[in-house]
């Protein structure tokens, strides 16, 4: 059966244990999680998780009707992707001995700007499409990163 | 006013019209027991284990149509009850399981008889809870038990440190309640509906498909009125028996690995196919490519997920199955052709007169279907019918004349052995005017046998068919079918005697290896007045047929099986 990437948004209640509610029905429905990234919504009693998993269009149509049939959950948005934002943060670390200017070049063209400058490190930061911050992981290989750390998706409608 | 926390739950408990709870105390929720020492608004019943008492109050709630409400404490009585709480979930049973757990503080400390219990009930409850205030405990108490009953209906699980049972806080009990994140679909879309009322107009070989949810949404009546109007023949899962009476032409029994060869059939060769709070479960599709294969799908659930969850829907409609079905009604009532349907009603017919449900009663065993038949016949309507697990659950299934709601209790979607004893128990308690029969096996009695004691502390008298084949004996016709006779660990020869186990614990115990002796020992039974076992000795190797093997396809039945 034929997969595609989705998006999906859930508006839940900031109660604890509610991610695991979220988790523990992928876990043990045997859905994808591709990334997971939550937070509260500002001035309010709700939580926004952005989901992107991978599964066939009954997969995905049962994602949304679980998600929706827990208590706490308010809302579930399954995003377009025509109609969607998504963005994605990325950290790489690298020598201080490698070309600072060509990296601070690379992040400017990727959304992003050298982050820190330590003694034997610099950190650079990426905010981007989720596509365009994996190219940009592959770019910066020859930059030789001693380490990498990629946060999941946040989308929003247009 | 000002109340602790075990004030508050008793105080809940009285607003919510809870009659009787059961329990098992220990020291996380001392303080609640020692309120309930104090009250007098509801009856306690102390099972000696607690999964008996969850599926007591599983028992109780399904015999009563309300909320059945268990009390455990922390650790390892918890944990006991999770295999009840489970065993509700999948059957959408309305539970408020009330656990105890260690003080606040203690969390997380891997504390004495401490567990994660939220934790473990999640996958199995509809929704659960962890009391972290004394604040918050009114409105969860209340959200429990609108949770529960509301929607489908399925266990909700409270967990109450022991410190919070003693906090005083203000308890302000709301009548009503709202939830933000919650709101139920209860009417079903009148398009939808006006559509399902056209295709149903339009097919000529349309079959109902009744399944729990007719129970659940007290749906009897609204059925029999839609198949009275149309004449279209009803199927029944092993949930739904008794939607329409035992004898209703318009009823074709029931359908799935075990269902008459006229259910199958007309499932198989539906152009039309009416889905009642039924779930497509893999124990009544068989072959999923093979089912219903030539019938355009209505599903009526309140549960959105449960509509194509395992079969597309050509015309889904979420809403409570009551409701919906008297919208349906109001639409085809005006004309309905019932003779439309004369064909396909005489080639199913057919389909019953030539594979009727039927066993050879030769020879001198007791056959277990001729046991069922005996206490139908006795009983019929009057009589709450619980069971156990495995292969005597099939035959009480098969041939129990079922009619109406309530009164067939048994764990469909998980299979729990153990289960019946104490359900019937909670039946007995719900509705002490009707005989209570648990159809079990040798080997489910076995799995909590011990709950004779709170039969006989607590006067309760269920009587207890044991079709006894010294078999575990659903497990050995697998064996014998498909595993080339290979008995492996399913002989339970090696038994107690069941009559002295009996009157050990202060109950009525009787042996039957005739015929007569049967009824002699079931009149002796109800005459004792007390909890019985009848330990009745079947043909050692009946099997349940018809039987769709495993991923077969529901029109391939083993209707009769010679080795």
């Amino acid at each position: 059966m034929q997969t595609e990437r989705r998006v999906i948004s859930v508006v839940v209640l900031n109660e604890h244990g509610v991610l695991s509610r979220i988790s523990g029905l992928f876990a043990g429905r045997g859905y994808n999680i591709e990334s997971l990234t939550v937070a509260p919504i500002p001035s309010g009693e709700y939580s926004h998780i952005s989901i992107v998993t991978i599964g066939s269009a009954k997969v995905l149509e049962q994602i949304v009707k679980q998600l929706h049939k827990l208590i706490p959950v308010l809302k579930v948005i399954d995003h377009e992707r025509e109609k969607t934002i998504e963005k994605e943060l990325a950290l790489a670390k690298f020598p201080i001995s490698e070309s600072l200017s060509d990296i601070d070049a690379l992040c400017r063209a990727y959304n992003g700007k050298i982050a820190n400058v330590g003694e034997d490190f610099i950190v650079a930061m990426v905010a981007d499409e989720p596509d365009r911050v994996g190219n940009f992981l592959k770019a910066i290989k020859k930059y030789n990163p001693k380490e990498i750390v990629r946060s999941g998706v946040v989308a929003m409608e247009r | 006013m000002e109340l602790n926390g075990s004030q508050m739950i008793v105080e809940a408990l009285r607003a919510e019209g809870v009659k009787t709870v059961f329990g098992y105390p220990g020291g996380a929720v001392l303080n609640l027991y020692d309120e309930l020492y104090k009250q007098k608004y509801f009856e306690h019943i102390l099972t000696r284990h607690e999964q008996a008492a969850v599926h007591a109050a599983d028992g109780y709630a399904r015999a009563s149509g309300k909320v059945g409400v268990a009390i455990v404490t922390s650790g390892p009585g918890f944990t006991n009850a999770v295999t009840g709480i489970a065993t509700a979930h999948t059957d959408s049973i309305p539970l408020v399981i009330i656990s105890g757990q260690v003080a606040a503080a203690l969390i997380g400390t891997d504390a004495f008889q401490e567990i994660d219990a939220v934790g473990i009930s999640r996958p199995c409850t509809k929704h659960n809870f962890l009391v972290k205030s004394i604040s918050e405990l009114p409105l969860i108490l209340k959200e429990a038990f609108y949770i529960a009953r509301s929607g489908r209906p399925g266990p909700v699980h409270i967990d109450i440190p022991k410190d919070i049972t003693a906090e005083i806080g203000q308890f302000n009990y709301p009548s009503e309640i709202t939830m933000k994140t919650y709101k139920p679909t209860i009417k079903g879309n009148p398009r939808q509906i006006q559509k399902a009322a056209q295709a149903i107009r339009e097919s000529s070989q349309p079959v109902f498909y009744a399944g729990g949810g007719v129970m659940l949404s007290n749906a009897v009546k609204e059925t029999r009125s839609l198949v009275e109007l149309t004449g279209v023949p009803l199927v029944e899962t092993l949930m739904a028996r008794g939607t329409l009476a035992a004898g209703d032409p318009n009823l074709l029994g029931m359908v799935g690995m075990h269902g008459s060869y006229a259910a199958n059939m007309a499932v198989s060769e539906a152009d039309l196919l009416i889905a009642l709070g039924a779930r497509f479960d893999d124990r009544v599709t068989g072959r999923l490519g093979e089912f219903a294969k030539h019938a355009k799908i209505i599903h009526i659930d309140v549960d959105p997920s449960s509509i194509g969850k395992i079969v597309e829907a050509d015309y889904p409609i979420v809403g409570d199955l009551k409701i919906a079905l008297g919208d349906l009604y109001a639409q085809l009532s005006e004309k309905f052709d019932k003779n439309r349907l004369s064909d396909w009603r005489s080639r199913l017919s057919n389909y019953a007169a030539i594979y009727p449900l039927g066993y050879d009663d030769e020879g001198d065993a007791i056959k277990p279907q001729w046991v069922v038949e005996e206490v139908g016949k006795a009983l019929g309507s009057k009589a709450v019918i619980t069971t156990d697990v495995g292969q005597h659950q099939m035959w009480a299934a098969q041939y129990y004349p079922f009619d109406g709601a309530n009164r067939w209790i048994t764990s469909g979607g998980l299979g729990t052995m153990g289960y019946g004893f104490p359900a019937a128990l909670g039946a007995k308690k719900a509705r002490p005017e009707a005989t209570v029969v648990n159809f079990t096996g040798d080997g489910s009695i076995l799995m909590n046998i011990q709950e004779l004691t709170t039969a006989s502390a607590n006067n309760i008298a269920v009587i207890n068919v044991v079709l006894n084949n010294n078999y575990l004996g659903m497990v050995r016709q697998w064996q014998t079918f498909f595993y080339d006779n290979r008995i492996s660990h399913t002989d339970l020869s090696a038994q107690p005697d069941f009559v002295k186990l009996a009157e050990a614990f202060g109950a009525f115990g009787a042996r039957a290896a005739k015929k007569e002796e049967f009824l002699e020992a079931f009149n002796a039974a109800i005459a004792s007045g007390k909890t019985a076992i009848l330990d009745v000795a079947i043909d050692r190797d009946e099997n349940v047929l018809p039987m769709v093997p495993t991923g077969g396809a529901l029109y391939n039945m083993i209707l009769d099986y010679k080795e």
